[in-house]
């Protein structure tokens, strides 16, 4: 399962990467594979509001919906519009071309995992 | 034991032996008692012959519409019913078996519900249509709760033509109440069709949506294309009701005139009027809100080795998958009569349906002009506004009163206009389909007269 | 034994590729004036052609259909174990009445004194299926489970306003049926998932502790979705109703305990009865079904209308009641759905109904012990008319539970349910019903005990699975990213 250094991650199975005053998000690797092949992804409005854990968007795959959920609170600010017509660079791509939201907000304080204690924290799921 | 029990004494206690068990109710321990019954209140089995007889009693204390010129419509229409239609419903590969969920050994199934996708989505002028719903009235129910969530939850109101089918309106209220959502009616003018400035008032910019029928209850044909760009001028979508499916097959869909989405009632198509059920509702609208319609829907796609295949999809909308955020309340469709309208339309064909329609306006025009010059207080309540095959006379008495006065005459006249209500005149809803002789027109003229 | 060739059916749109004419129905004589569509009609409203639309002989319909038809596996070929469908024999004699002219050209608008057959069998079954359930109210108005469920939602909300309440939230086990949790939210609900206990059960502390006056009802499904009991029903009911809440029963499985249960006396205020799969009427592809909904004395002043009535002469029909729920569809119900119905119960009568949920769970049984050491059991208590298993062993070699239903197509049977419940991953959740042979049973015990087998020794094989069916392995993700939901001309030349 890859998980990359330089990303910050979420018990949620989100990847955050900071960029200036905000931070883009997708979903990880080991997500993707669990949800298996991407159909469609529902992504929100840009300029929407949202808190912290409340669901940012959608993932569908045949026989299953996925949320995914806004690591902080803010405001959303770009969407991966790609992902209309190529949704399965979710799964091709996951931390590349397959991000979902850049939204403001910083990632800080305990709640997230670096790439380490991701790992740690998969192995410990699938015990 | 029984016929349809697969297993006889024998078998069961064969069975019973092999599970270690002594009786049957070891296997029922887990029902507490006080809830258990050792008998139910009911008669024994009975054979065949004796259940048919029953069942036969019951349908021959109904007076059906073979029995008597029958010009009954209002929702339910009697056509033409080829004996392939029955004979393709019959086949145990189509009616016994489930929802294609498995769509490698479904694919009978499958084609036929793209097939009706397809028959449907080129007669409303809609790209995509559903594999059917329940009815026309939940139909309506389900096109004004698409068009709210198209607007994703933001306007709660919804404009609704009177004379979109009373019965239909009733069954609105009941969805509407639990969602929520308030309806606001605009009547017909006195030309007994829609006026489009009220329209464009009573939706402002606060609807959703604007719902309207054609041919109306009243049998009236609407002006779609102004009424289109009514709802429009709002920001709410468009919705055309139909209730008699096979005006479709003269009159352009409202797909044509920009509406958002078209829904109503196919029965029209080969579905038995049986009582009111089971008939089949019709769901279609545009590609962009794919994504909030309703229903079941099938599409292509190949199998392993690149063959053309079939499989229902996007069924994450659906209530099995998406639990609290489905779409509808829908489970199902009402495959069996999808299956019957398929036949019916690719029996009778393109042309034939052009042709069969225009039978139908036809006897309409011809029973329309005799009864109009009948006079003695037998009047047509909108002479001059065009029609498809239904029309409102009046006569001397409530519509109630006159419909069974015509039937002592041995003539089934019509439905009465008013028995939920209507800002129109108290009548008789009549309607003429290629089914409606000369002679059967003679006989409603006649009885009419023998009144008077 | 050989497979007959299946030439594969175009679709009926690519038939008559040049629309010459041809004529597959004749019409009626015109024996009134002709009338050009345009004279009488706006000219703007009347479409050229429909368009695409060939014309065919009847012959080619026949063909069309009769081709398709083979593609099917249909429940009369075999055994079709989906969990909770309750796939069984559909009678013939069911057909038969349903088709009595007398009830299908009987248009529902007509007056009553025209209609007294069609009303006194609405009245019959009606008062068979209280019978058969020990509850004083039914309305026979909604045309599929889920509908029936959210008749019964939207009685007790009504119920709970006339009482002056307005409570929030509805109980759903996390073992129910999708459709639970999303009629609850349609009436306006928050759906609250409650935990099973370790034997799949409601967990009678759990309730005990989530059930308060902000709820206005439990949902559940009797026996549950993984086949088990819910022995404790008459303490859950007489704790929900203790709070002012109701029960709402899932009666999906109904099959399972009728003419030996009744569950008026469970404490159900609501429940829908699914009569395409306790009562035989046909799936039909994909429905029509019906979803009748019994309730208690506590809810039948809420009751949909119209409703049928006793009269001096006989029947009658009531179409306004301030206090109901209202319409939930168009006239009465699927009546000639109801027909069958009642054609069933009629001909099975009190024993023959019993003797069909005896054997229902009988037989389940009989596939639980045959397999019980093939596939895993997650739950040990009891299992009535289904029992459910999962893919954990056959998971070592990486075959799970949608490859071992694909090798089922291989040995000529239906696979059984997957889906759910979702507190079972890889779920195998087997119905036979009563209908069939034992030996058809056994056969399909020995089918599963075979693949199971093929699992270790050959898995690639079970896992590319179907290999024997009118087309392989269909590919649903291109279906749903390339959406393609009608045929276009364009297509002729693709």
């Amino acid at each position: 399962m890859s998980v990359p250094n330089d990303l910050l991650y979420c018990r949620s199975h989100e990847w955050i990467r900071s960029d200036g005053d905000a931070i883009v998000v997708g979903i990880t690797h080991y997500a993707q594979d669990q949800l298996g092949e991407v159909v469609f992804v529902e992504l929100p409005e840009v300029g929407a509001g949202v808190d912290a854990d409340e669901e940012l968007g959608t993932l569908e795959s045949v026989k299953a919906v996925s949320e995914f959920l806004a690591p902080v609170a803010g405001e959303v600010l770009e969407v991966n519009e790609r992902l209309e017509d190529e949704p399965n660079l979710v799964n091709d791509d996951p931390y590349g071309s397959g991000w979902l939201v850049k939204m403001s907000g910083a990632a800080e304080g305990d709640d997230f995992l670096d790439a380490e204690g991701y790992q740690a924290f998969l192995e410990q799921e699938n015990g | 034991m029984h016929p349809w029990v697969g297993a006889g004494p024998d078998d069961r206690r064969h069975i019973l032996s092999e599970l270690g068990l002594q009786s049957i109710d070891e296997l029922f321990a887990t029902i507490p008692a006080e809830v258990c019954v050792d008998r139910l209140d009911l008669p024994d089995a009975r054979d065949e012959e004796s259940v048919r007889r029953t069942m036969a009693q019951m349908a021959i204390s109904n007076l059906s519409m073979d029995c008597a010129p029958s010009f009954l419509g209002a929702g339910v229409y009697r056509h033409v019913q080829p004996a392939v239609v029955d004979a393709v419903l019959s086949r145990a590969e189509f009616f016994t078996s489930y929802t294609p969920y498995q769509p490698e050994i479904s694919q009978g199934t499958l084609q036929v519900i793209f097939e009706f996708q397809t028959l449907i989505s080129h007669l409303t002028g809609l790209p995509v249509a559903n594999a059917s719903l329940y009815d026309g009235a939940t139909a309506l129910v389900e096109a004004v709760l698409f068009a709210h969530r198209v607007l994703r939850g933001k306007r709660d109101l919804v404009v609704v033509a009177e004379t979109v089918h009373p019965m239909y309106r009733r069954v609105l209220d009941t969805y509407t109440e639990a969602a929520g959502i308030e309806v606001v009616l605009v009547p017909p003018g006195n030309d007994g069709r829609l006026d489009p400035d009220r329209v464009r008032k009573a939706a402002g910019d606060t609807a959703c949506c604007v719902a309207i029928q054609s041919p109306n209850f009243l049998g009236i044909v609407e002006d779609l294309p102004v009424l289109a760009e009514a709802a429009h001028e709002g920001a709410a979508l468009a919705v055309q009701v139909v209730t008699e499916a096979v005006s479709l097959g003269l009159l352009a869909g409202g797909g044509a005139f920009g509406f958002d989405a078209v829904c109503g009632e196919a029965q029209s198509f080969g579905v038995a009027p049986g009582f009111g059920g089971p008939h089949l509702g019709i769901f279609a609208c545009t590609e962009k809100h794919i994504r909030q319609m309703p229903g079941r829907l099938a599409g292509e796609t190949v199998d392993e080795d690149g063959n053309r295949a079939f499989c229902l999809t996007l069924s994450t909308r659906e209530q099995h998958i998406r639990r609290a955020k489905a779409t509808s309340n829908i489970c199902t469709n009402q495959g069996l009569m999808a299956l019957a309208a398929t036949v019916w339309l690719e029996s009778v064909g393109g042309n034939g349906l052009r042709e069969l329609a225009t039978s139908c306006l036809a006897r309409a025009q011809e029973l329309k002009k005799r009864v109009g010059a009948i006079g003695g207080g037998w009047r047509l309540a909108y002479p001059e506004s065009p029609i498809f095959n239904e029309f409102l006379l009046t006569g001397p008495g409530a519509g109630v009163e006159l419909v069974e006065r015509l039937a002592a005459k041995g003539v089934l006249a019509g439905v009465p206009s008013n028995r939920w209500g209507g800002s129109w005149p108290d009548g008789i809803l009549v309607a003429a389909t290629e089914r409606n002789s000369a002679e059967d027109i003679d006989a409603l003229v006649t009885a009419i007269k023998d009144l008077s | 034994m050989k497979q007959r060739a299946l030439r594969s059916e175009p679709l009926f749109f690519e038939r008559n590729p040049h629309r010459v004419q041809r004529q597959g129905y004749q019409l009626p004589p015109m024996d009134v004036p002709e009338v050009q569509p345009t004279e009488v009609l706006p000219a703007d409203l009347v479409r050229k052609d429909v368009p695409h639309f060939p014309d065919v002989s009847e012959m080619e319909v026949v063909q069309h259909f009769h081709r398709l038809s083979q593609l099917n596996y249909a429940v009369d070929e075999g055994l079709y174990p989906l969990g909770s469908c309750t796939m069984k024999y559909n009678p013939r004699i069911n057909e038969q009445t349903a088709r009595y002219p007398g009830f299908t050209s009987l248009h529902p608008l007509q007056p009553e004194s025209q209609i007294q057959g069609a009303l006194r069998m609405i009245w019959e079954l009606e008062e068979a299926l209280k019978t058969i359930t020990g509850m004083p109210g039914v309305t026979l108005q909604p045309a599929a489970g889920a509908h029936g469920e959210l008749t019964g939602i939207l009685m007790i909300r009504k119920a709970l306003e006339a009482r002056g309440e307005r409570r929030e939230t509805v109980l759903v086990p996390d073992s129910a049926h999708g459709t639970n949790p999303a009629t609850a939210v349609f009436a306006g609900y928050r759906a609250i998932e409650i935990p099973s206990g370790s034997d799949g059960t409601v967990d009678l502390e759990a309730l005990d502790r989530m059930m308060d006056d902000t709820v206005a009802a439990i949902m559940l499904t009797v026996p549950n979705t993984l086949g088990v009991f819910e022995h404790q029903i008459v303490e859950i009911s007489q704790l929900v109703h203790d709070r002012g809440g109701f029960i709402y029963m899932d009666g999906a499985n109904l099959n399972s305990f009728v003419g030996r249960a009744l569950p008026g006396l469970m404490g159900a205020d609501a429940m829908h009865i699914n009569l395409h799969k306790t009562f035989s009427t046909p799936h039909g592809g994909g429905g029509p079904g019906a979803g009748p909904v019994t309730v208690s004395e506590a809810l039948l002043p809420y009751l949909p209308v119209p409703r049928v009535v006793q009269t001096e002469g006989g029947f009658g029909l009531i179409w306004e009641d301030p206090s109901s729920i209202g319409s939930m569809r168009g006239f009465y119900g699927n009546f000639l759905i109801l027909v069958r119905a009642l054609t069933y119960i009629l001909s099975l009568g009190a024993d023959g109904l019993r003797s069909m949920s005896d054997v229902a769970v009988l037989y389940a049984n009989l596939i639980r012990h045959r397999l019980k050491d093939t596939y895993h059991l997650k739950y040990d208590a009891p299992s009535m008319h289904e029992v459910v298993f999962d893919d954990s062993f056959q998971g070592r070699h990486e075959v799970h539970n949608t490859d071992i239903a694909k090798r089922l197509l291989d040995y000529g049977f239906h696979p059984p349910t997957m889906s759910f419940p979702l507190i079972v991953p890889g779920a195998l959740m087997i119905e036979p019903t009563e209908s069939f042979g034992p030996e058809e049973v056994d056969a399909f015990c020995d089918a599963m005990i075979e693949i199971s087998r093929e699992a270790e020794t050959d898995p690639q094989m079970v896992r590319s699975a179907p290999h024997n069916t009118p087309v392989g392995r269909v590919d649903e993700v291109r279906a749903a990213r390339n959406l393609k939901i009608r045929w276009m001309p364009e297509d002729e030349n693709a």
